[in-house]
């Protein structure tokens, strides 16, 4: 199965199609593009089927599409992919940057410092936030007697 | 029959303008943004995704302002333009035990591992129109998260083997409604698919239909929940999976009396529902005709249009049905002409019948 530099590799691609945009872009602003840079593959927009399970851990059924972003580029030497959700060309490119860098030794402590920590942070925040306000609605339900 | 008629290009052009300047209204008013419509009109936006079958919010906000609000164009539109897209292929499937839950409910459990969470739910305001727009509340947030496992309210059940068990078995690959046609009989799977893009009034009136007697399910709704769900691929480029964003889901879990029969013994059995964004009452409503639909292997008496899989699944499509009733308005002139002068040649024939009272006369009687 997966060997560790894949495993590193798949959740840090995993956390930049992940972020905010916005996010994302803030934190590369800081890292230019290495001058050999080339795009293999352009932004390119197009779906992928979702799969759903029946009962939740059955058998599987095609639930429905989604919109996916994909983009290649060679960089610093290395080629870097992105498959990002929905049809924004400027998110799947600076993920598909930041992933040919970081695969770059020399680029990779300071990429993983200032773009990969925080944008977890900002993701873990994000999450701990809905999950904070849902919980705020937690309920208990009491059962009242019939006849009583 | 339709048969093509030509002309008319320029009243069709006016007609567009026509169109394009009712859609936008009075010019002194603003106009919409996408990101209003996909903040303020959010549950709008999770109907037209699931029924057009494409998630994705931005798309879907265009599509209903592009449709006036109406959300049946809104879905065609969604449906037309997924066309133009390639297909990079199949998600993993979506891992809903693992949801990042922020509602959660059982109607048939008080007390549930990971508590009952209400989350954002019409269920409880009254209804009465707010005449004065009010800055929202600011919510205070709980100190400690969510558990981040739920355990699914099924699973209690399961424990003691009372309800169906299900599990992936030998993992199908399913049948791809978007590539082969429906056939019948259908399976499960190939049910499911269609009744995630069906129309949610149909589906409800069915749900509803199956309540009041029109087969009897005896439900229950075992769980509730809505969150976030990480989506997983797994392209050939990289040989490894990835994940590519969350989107919004919510499940439906219903739980089903069932007497026993072919062979299985006296058990609750499962109705399934899912769909994307806050589509609640959809979700229910699939899992109520869902079960309804599994007549057959369950061995149930079959009579109720609900139980029917080719009655249900071939007018649940809202895209199909709306362009069949709706063509009807375009020129069926030499159809009707032939009618017509068939209907002439009949009336005249009747007139030099003396003998024939017309039906009228007769009480209303055919021949």
């Amino acid at each position: 199965m997966d060997t560790s530099p894949n495993l590193a590799r798949a959740q840090w691609m995993s956390l930049l199609a992940q972020a905010e945009p916005a996010e994302l872009a803030a934190a590369m602003d800081a890292f230019a593009p290495p001058a050999d840079t080339a795009w293999l593959r352009p932004a390119q927009t197009g779906l992928y089927m979702l799969r759903g399970r029946v009962g939740g851990t059955g058998p599987q059924f095609n639930f429905g599409e989604i919109t996916v972003t994909r983009c290649s580029v060679q960089a610093g030497g290395h080629i870097g992919h992105a498959w990002v959700r929905g049809s924004n060309p400027r998110h799947a490119e600076l993920a598909a940057l930041a992933d040919a860098m970081l695969q770059d030794s020399a680029q990779h402590a300071s990429l993983r410092m200032q773009v990969i920590e925080p944008l977890r942070r900002a993701l873990d925040t994000r999450r701990d936030d809905a999950s904070r306000k849902a919980a705020s609605s937690k309920v208990e339900f009491f059962t009242v007697v019939r006849g009583e | 029959m339709y048969v093509a008629v030509k002309g008319g290009e320029q009243a069709i052009a006016r007609s567009l303008e026509l169109l394009a300047e009712a859609r936008r209204g009075d010019t002194a008013v603003p106009e919409l943004e996408l990101a209003q419509i996909r903040e303020q009109l959010r549950l709008g936006v999770a109907r037209v995704m699931q029924e057009g079958s494409l998630y994705d919010e931005e798309l879907a906000a265009l599509a209903i302002r592009q449709a006036a609000g109406d959300m049946l164009e809104a879905i065609f539109l969604l449906r037309a333009y997924r066309t133009t897209l390639p297909r990079f292929g199949y998600t993993q499937p979506l891992d809903t035990t693992a949801m990042r839950v922020r509602r959660r409910v059982s109607g048939t459990f008080k007390d549930i591992p990971g508590g009952q969470v209400l989350g954002p739910t019409y269920d409880y305001t009254q209804r009465l129109l707010e005449f004065d727009t009010t800055t929202p509340a600011v919510v205070k947030s709980a100190e400690t998260p969510l558990p981040s496992n739920m355990p699914r309210v099924l699973d209690l059940l399961d424990a003691e083997a009372l309800i169906e068990r299900i599990d992936a078995g030998s993992d199908p690959e399913p049948m791809d409604l978007t590539r082969e046609p429906l056939m019948f009989p259908a399976d499960r799977a190939t049910r499911l698919q269609n009744l995630a893009r069906g129309d949610e009034g149909f589906l409800l009136s069915m749900a509803y239909s199956t309540q009041r007697g029109y087969a009897e399910s005896h439900p229950f709704a075992g769980e509730i929940r809505m969150g976030e769900v990480d989506v997983v691929v797994c392209p050939e480029e990289l040989g490894f999976a990835i994940e590519i964003g969350a989107v919004t889901l919510t499940e439906c879990q219903m739980i089903n009396q069932f007497h026993g029969g072919n062979g299985v013994p006296p058990q609750f059995t499962r109705g399934y529902g899912l769909s994307m964004g806050e589509g609640e009452r959809k979700a229910m409503s699939m899992a109520l005709v869902d079960r309804a639909l599994r007549c057959d292997e369950l061995a149930e008496p079959s009579y109720a249009p609900a139980q029917n899989q080719e009655f249900v699944l071939s007018h649940s499509d809202s895209v199909e049905a709306s362009g069949f009733v709706q063509h009807l308005k375009l020129p069926h002139y030499v159809d009707f002409q032939a009618e017509l002068s068939l209907l002439r040649t009949l009336a005249a024939q009747h007139a030099t019948d003396t003998d024939e009272q017309p039906l009228s006369a007769a009480g209303g009687q055919r021949p």
